[in-house]
């Protein structure tokens, strides 16, 4: 009988990961062209530091960090309005995670909090409705963000609070799109990615369908793949016997939680209560058309971005221009590539995005730098 | 934010919620985004707050032991 032990220890056994990648070298030995495997998602960033990765492979195996952490493609404007509608008197404002870290063009939110704001971070979206209820003469705005894997879990709370009748609950949404983000970075005719290592948990919910589309228009493998070590080495040795074939197909590593369709009740939930924004403009990526989404108009009695328009800022504001977040993002620069890596910018002082998220590029490069002793 | 944690489903309740142990931390989660019912036993993964499916007992350890027997083959290549 397998144990939850097996589910942490097995996926993560040196012994498997060292043999991995011998026979990932094996392969690789077979093909002269250079593989450029892109990890969309800022997890798969950390295994492959955290593990060392990157020193088990053979020469022409690359990775190129892609835009997959919802933290870091966040631009500063929407962070400002966070924090306009946290310095209202009447509001709390709710947000996940290090969202609070990431400096907007006035601050972060932890500095707005520290001036006197009523902003609190939450592990679990449904918190929101005890802020909610045990504050009825406060607005309680929960600042959404996330790929298709936490989207669902607004949707969740806005039904809660719809089916309970709290009223004073709002949300500004910032859930953004994995598909849109990739066709960003292929369609760059600098791009040198040739190949996708997908993440799990997004697939869990959507399916690994959604990466159907960059298989056939780009002619690139895309594998998802779990978070742990030993998956995402069984994902690299799946993605190089693809290429030394010759083949580009979608492929599923995760198939222990993954399936082709994905969680169609939490589809259902999203689609109930969202639809697809127009655009959205991505930090470093830019404004890309139907990347993001929207609440549908039978909520709009809870969009605080429209409720609070007339106080929102819409003036676009771009990264500091030292700091290379915008192509690191687009996987045309590496964190060291930097000038001010590690010096002008690091976890403790982050200048931009990508050090700021714990699950950033530049963040993992500065924690695990020297395991890999990468370049 | 974007670690989806493999725990197993200790204790279920009546409010849609179930309690699951992630190595000996205990928590209670919510069930509102699946539709097949959870047993004591499970193994699910989690993403802030949310049970977001199951973790399919067979095809992990399908796995699992197919590494095992990478192990074992890489290991005999290399003696002999």
């Amino acid at each position: 009988m397998i144990s939850l032990n097996d589910f942490y220890q097995g996926f993560r056994d040196p012994q498997t990961i060292r043999h991995l990648a011998q026979l990932i070298a094996q392969q690789a030995a077979k093909t002269t062209q250079q593989i450029n495997i892109m990890e969309v998602c800022g997890g798969h960033t950390h295994t492959i530091m955290k593990y060392g990765i990157l020193q088990l492979l053979p020469s022409n195996i690359h990775f190129i960090h892609g835009p997959g952490c919802p933290v870091c493609v966040m631009p500063k404007e929407r962070i400002d309005h966070a924090a306009v509608l946290a310095s209202q008197t009447d509001t709390i404002l709710v947000t996940l995670g290090d969202m609070i870290r990431v400096p907007g063009s006035k601050g972060s939110l932890a500095q707005f909090r520290s001036e006197g704001c009523d902003i609190r971070p939450i592990y679990d979206p449904l918190d929101t409705l005890a802020i909610a209820r045990d504050n009825p003469d406060k607005t309680v705005i929960f600042f959404a963000i996330g790929f298709e894997t936490s989207t669902p879990m607004t949707a969740a709370l806005l039904a809660q609070a719809e089916a309970q009748n709290i009223d004073n609950i709002l949300f500004h949404i910032n859930h953004v799109l994995v598909p849109p983000a990739i066709d960003v970075v292929m369609s760059d005719s600098r791009s040198k990615v040739n190949a996708f290592i997908g993440p799990a948990h997004v697939s869990v919910i959507s399916g690994s369908k959604i990466y159907q589309s960059t298989v056939d228009k780009y002619k690139t493998p895309v594998v998802v793949s779990g978070f742990e070590p030993v998956d995402v080495m069984e994902s690299i040795l799946r993605i190089v016997r693809q290429k030394v074939a010759g083949k580009a197909e979608l492929d599923n590593q995760y198939s222990r939680s993954v399936s082709y369709e994905g969680n169609i009740a939490a589809q259902q939930l999203v689609d109930k209560y969202f639809m697809v924004r127009d655009s959205f403009r991505w930090r470093g990526l830019g404004p890309i058309a139907n990347s993001a989404l929207t609440l549908r108009p039978e909520y709009q009695h809870r969009d605080a971005e429209r409720i609070y328009a007339h106080i929102l800022p819409t003036v676009e504001i771009d990264d500091h221009k030292a700091c290379m977040c915008g192509d690191i993002l687009r996987g045309l620069a590496n964190p060291k590539d930097c000038k001010v890596f590690g010096r002008g910018c690091s976890p403790q002082s982050p200048l931009g995005s990508c050090m700021v998220s714990s699950e950033g590029a530049c963040n993992a490069y500065y924690r695990y730098g020297e395991v890999n002793n990468a370049n | 934010m974007c670690l989806s944690v493999p725990s197993k489903v200790v204790e279920i309740h009546d409010d849609a919620t179930v309690t699951v142990d992630t190595l000996g931390v205990k928590r209670r989660v919510s069930c509102h985004l699946i539709t097949d019912p959870l047993q004591i036993g499970d193994f699910v993964l989690i993403h802030i707050g949310f049970v977001m499916n199951k973790i399919d007992h067979k095809d992990a350890q399908e796995s699992l032991e197919l590494y095992q027997q990478i192990v074992a083959q890489m290991e005999l290549e290399t003696e002999q």
